[in-house]
């Protein structure tokens, strides 16, 4: 069997967080707990009469988003109908961009696993209204238009993207631009992001495009990777036993983890786009665009890169760091505290996400833990000084995580700094050989790896709190004695 | 009779106070009683609302206030939206539906003071050039109850014919106030687009509606139209500009005026009768001092056919709103696709069916360029046409229709002949421009004619100071319908 590759390009649906919708001044509301049509007017209900008019603050995002990923901004754009039929859809038409979109022709950068970093196109980032939504209950469809006429922008990348993987990647690092750029809150269970692979496969190092498939609507990266890696392996099992792939418009059942055919395309949609003859032609003129691109923030790379020349960390921790804006912050915040800045990634990115991910809280929330960034930097000063060792310092994160406080004070309450007086230690070392005397005659019977269960129980029986390269020292010379 | 004053007799008389409101909308609902069973101009008629309305007119001019339009009795086409009042745009699909909201144009009128007496009728969507397409049966011209009013807006036209209102608000899409205001014997004019707010106009080709008004001198349609034109917020397409004094235009003076007569517009199909008045008109404005030239508007004879790709392109998008599920007309058949075609196959009449049809076919992926794109550049082409003749002349003049008012049924059942009807109106709202039209004589048989008067966009002043000039000088304006 050849070795295939996966050909993926990602359509990604993100509302913009405006304060009303994208034609009308209904404000924009959590579509998954408001009641139902309470946020309507006219205008998103489609009534008779009623009529578009744009949101300049939604074009505004839209040209933050497209500046981010190093689009160009064409010096006009221009509103389009795109016509079906279907009850979440009150006009019978979406008001989207078509031949003219806001954005095209940019780029985002990406780190693979391998350490390379890979440039991926976006083809183009148009500005639409979003559909109402549908729920069916037996024998009844209910429709709910608060969502109907809220901002989206549709950001497409060209089918640069050869894995699941990597679509993951991409996908994460569009998220975490959309939230440096407060423009999305990136929270997928809320629906405020849709992201849509289409993917073909094909054998490594072969040009060809073969049939793909589109997979709708998938509402977590999580999804967006396992139902590629699902899609891939169907579509080269298909090829392999002989088969063809069909062109399908496809879903994810988060049930079973299987992609299932929704509809299977014979000829292209035709939805009879013409340009929105209600809407001027969106002119956006070059002082526009340097007003929105000077009020951009610090973006994700170049806060990594800024993290590596400034605070001299590695590639990779500066990347994890940045990821998120709210670690990036709280990272820099500890740091501005006096905290060494090696020392505060290692125990951000080591024991703080542990203890995150054990109550599943999203590393978004960071500002909310109760280790306060100068907590923690008094924390690696603490281990730095020499004043208590990585073992205290890892129980101590671990309390103020639960409990806050002062990790000096704590030190002090419960004396737990670090014991480095050799007699102490050398007390400590000849009690625990005297009350082991079977492992230390295995040890001296040539069973080496028992040094390090014997550093161990000297350790434990200090509470942890010893100076770990005495008591190795120590440790040796006493065992070098009862060989003797 | 109060019903014979003029909107603007009325409103002096109203500011004297040798009339009231109530009285002045009293008459007009009785002459509505009297002659609405032959004419059908109204739809609905808001008899307590109106009165209601005038009462309010009058407490409030005893209190000191002259709003423009206070007291003024008025008809609406049924294609602007009315808080509360039934509003159908002529189609069944609608029957019955209480709009949520007012459209801006008629809310700046009843903010003036005015006084609604109802609705009136039109083709179905503003589709058609007769009224005939109506969901609720014929309009007749009050000149002759065996012919059409024209239309779309034949109702308000008629209405104001007949004196069963002052004056009326109408739409028009490619001659739908012009027309039937030349078949009826009245004044009416289509603004530039972008001069009235759209919002709460039943749409029917966006990039060509506008909402026009109706009168029995252009005096009248200065009045209504100052308190309607200008920015409205909510529609996108509505222009900033000022809106001019355009009473304050009309000085009776036009002399140096340049007038082009287009070649295009005197061509075959053009009765014989409404040449010679025509030409008999424009004569006059020569007289007035007007410098009369001829013109050419070369692609004049394009029209036709591109309206009738863009105007039922964009009403394909428009009406597909109306499917049963919000609002309207719904014929529930258990699953959405068997009500959506059972809702619009009952809802909508032959003459939408067939637009929508024409538009959907126009806009279909590999027909696309060859209709509704080559459609738009000859529009392109036409409003060339009127940039380079009013570089030359400061108006044009021609007729507004090629022959008056024919008779109930006889092109009902050919579109064509109907489309025809128009071609003369077609280009001036293809390119946006302002047109108006106005009484300038009768037929053999007693139909009235219009004179066509097209401007510059947004210079609806030097429109409104010809129509005007020229009325000082005739009286076709005052005639009256024999009812």
């Amino acid at each position: 069997m050849p070795a295939y590759e996966a050909v993926i390009g990602l359509e990604v649906h993100a509302e913009l967080e405006t304060a009303s919708k994208m034609f009308c001044a209904c404000a924009v509301v959590d579509s998954t707990s408001a009641e139902p049509n309470t946020v309507t007017c006219p205008v998103c209900l489609g009534m008779p009469g009623a009529l578009p008019v744009v949101n300049q603050r939604a074009v505004e995002m839209g040209l933050r988003v497209g500046l981010a990923l190093n689009c160009a901004i064409p010096p006009f754009s221009q509103f389009a109908r795109k016509s079906y039929f279907y009850p979440d859809l009150p006009k019978g038409y979406q008001i989207s961009q078509y031949e003219y979109p806001l954005a095209i022709n940019g780029w985002l950068e990406i780190d693979l696993p391998d350490g390379m970093t890979k440039r991926v196109r976006i083809r183009r980032a148009h500005l639409e209204e979003d559909t109402g939504k549908l729920t069916h209950t037996d024998g009844h469809s209910l429709v709910d238009l608060n969502r109907a006429g809220v901002p989206l922008l549709e950001i497409v990348s060209e089918a640069d993207l050869r894995s699941a993987e990597e679509a993951e990647i991409y996908a994460r690092k569009l998220v975490a631009i959309l939230r440096y750029l407060g423009v999305n809150s990136g929270d997928m269970s809320k629906g405020v992001l849709r992201i849509e692979p289409n993917i073909s496969v094909r054998p490594v190092g072969s040009s060809e495009f073969r049939t793909r498939t589109e997979i709708k609507n998938l509402n977590s990266i999580r999804s967006l990777a396992r139902a590629s890696a699902y899609e891939i392996e169907r579509q080269i099992a298909l090829w392999e036993a002989g088969g063809q792939v069909q062109q399908a418009t496809l879903g994810w059942d988060e049930a079973r983890q299987v992609t299932v055919v929704q509809r299977v395309k014979e000829s292209a949609d035709d939805y009879r786009y013409f340009p929105e003859p209600d809407l001027p032609v969106l002119e956006i003129g070059p002082a526009w665009v340097e007003d929105v691109r000077m009020g951009l923030p610090e973006l994700p790379d170049a806060r990594r890169d800024r993290f590596m020349g400034q605070f001299g960390l590695s590639r990779y921790d500066a990347a994890v760091l940045v990821a998120e804006q709210a670690v990036a912050a709280y990272f820099e915040a500890a740091v501005t505290a006096g905290g060494d800045p090696k020392g505060v990634a290692n125990y951000l990115t080591g024991e703080v996400f542990r203890l995150m991910n054990s109550e599943g809280r999203d590393r978004q929330d960071i500002g909310a833990i109760r280790l306060t960034p100068p907590a923690l930097a008094a924390l690696v000063t603490l281990v730095r000084q020499g004043t208590i060792t990585h073992g205290v310092a890892r129980q101590l994160v671990e309390t103020l995580y639960a409990a806050g406080g002062d990790p000096a004070a704590l030190v002090a309450a419960h004396g737990l700094a670090q014991v480095s007086d050799a007699d102490v230690l050398g007390e400590a070392v000849a009690r625990t050989l005297d009350a082991h005397p079977g492992e230390v005659a295995r040890y001296l019977a040539g069973e080496e790896k028992l040094l390090k269960f014997l550093m161990g129980l000297v350790m434990r029986e200090l509470r942890g709190q010893a100076d770990a390269q005495v008591v190795a020292r120590l440790l040796a010379a006493q065992l070098a004695q009862r060989r003797g | 009779m109060l019903t014979d004053l003029t909107l603007s007799e009325a409103q002096a008389a109203l500011r004297a106070g040798t009339i009231t409101a109530v009285a002045l909308t009293q008459a007009h609902l009785e002459r509505i009683r009297a002659l609405e069973p032959d004419l059908h101009a109204y739809l609905t008629v808001t008899e307590d609302l109106a009165l209601q309305a005038a009462e309010e007119a009058d407490r409030r001019r005893a209190n000191g206030d002259d709003s423009p339009l206070l007291g003024i009795p008025l008809a609406i086409k049924d294609v602007l939206m009315t808080r509360g009042v039934p509003t159908t745009a002529g189609s069944r699909i609608l029957e019955g539906f209480l709009p949520p909201y007012t459209a801006t144009a008629v809310q700046r009128l009843l903010d003036a003071g005015a006084v609604m007496l109802g609705k009136t009728n039109t083709d179905e969507f503003a589709m058609g050039s007769s009224t005939e397409n109506s969901g609720y049966g014929p309009t007749r011209n009050p000149w002759d109850v065996a012919c059409v009013p024209g239309g779309s807006s034949g109702g308000s036209a008629a209405a104001v014919a007949a004196r069963l209102a002052l004056g009326a608000l109408g739409t028009d899409t490619g001659g739908s106030v012009r027309q039937p205001a030349s078949f009826c014997g009245v004044c009416a004019l289509k603004p530039s687009y972008g001069r009235v707010s759209r919002y709460g106009v039943i749409a029917f080709a966006s990039s060509l509606d506008q909402v026009g008004v109706f009168g029995r001198s252009a005096a009248d349609l200065a009045a209504l139209l100052g308190v309607i034109a200008g920015h409205d917020p909510r529609d996108g397409t509505s222009m900033t500009l000022p809106v001019p004094d355009y009473a304050a235009a009309l000085t009776g003076d036009i002399r140096g005026l340049r007038v082009g007569v287009p070649r295009e517009y005197f061509v075959e199909g053009v009765q014989p009768a409404v040449e010679k008045t025509v030409r008999a008109a424009i004569d006059q404005l020569a007289a007035l001092g007007a410098e009369v030239r001829p013109i050419s508007l070369p692609h004049t004879e394009y029209a036709l056919p591109i309206y009738y790709l863009i105007a039922p392109s964009e009403a394909s998008a428009n009406l597909a709103r109306f499917d049963g599920v919000r609002y309207g007309l719904r014929d529930a058949q258990g699953a959405l696709w068997p009500t959506y075609k059972a809702t619009r196959g009952k809802g909508f009449g032959p003459e939408v069916k067939r637009r929508i049809m024409l538009g959907t076919y126009a806009l279909s992926a590999g027909y696309y360029d060859a209709y509704y794109l080559k459609a738009q550049k000859v529009r392109t082409l036409i409003r060339q046409d009127f940039d380079r003749a009013f570089a030359e002349v400061d108006l044009i003049a021609a007729p507004t229709t090629p022959a008056t008012a024919f008779r109930i049924g006889e092109k009902a059942d050919d579109p064509l002949a109907m489309y025809l009807s128009d071609t003369l109106t077609l280009s001036a709202s293809l390119a946006g421009i302002v047109g108006a039209s106005v009484p300038c004589g009768f037929d053999e048989n007693g139909l009235p004619i219009g004179l066509q008067i097209i401007g510059p966009a947004f210079d609806e002043p030097t429109v409104l100071r010809a129509a005007d000039a020229y009325q000082r000088v005739t009286s076709w304006h005052s005639r009256r319908p024999p009812l």
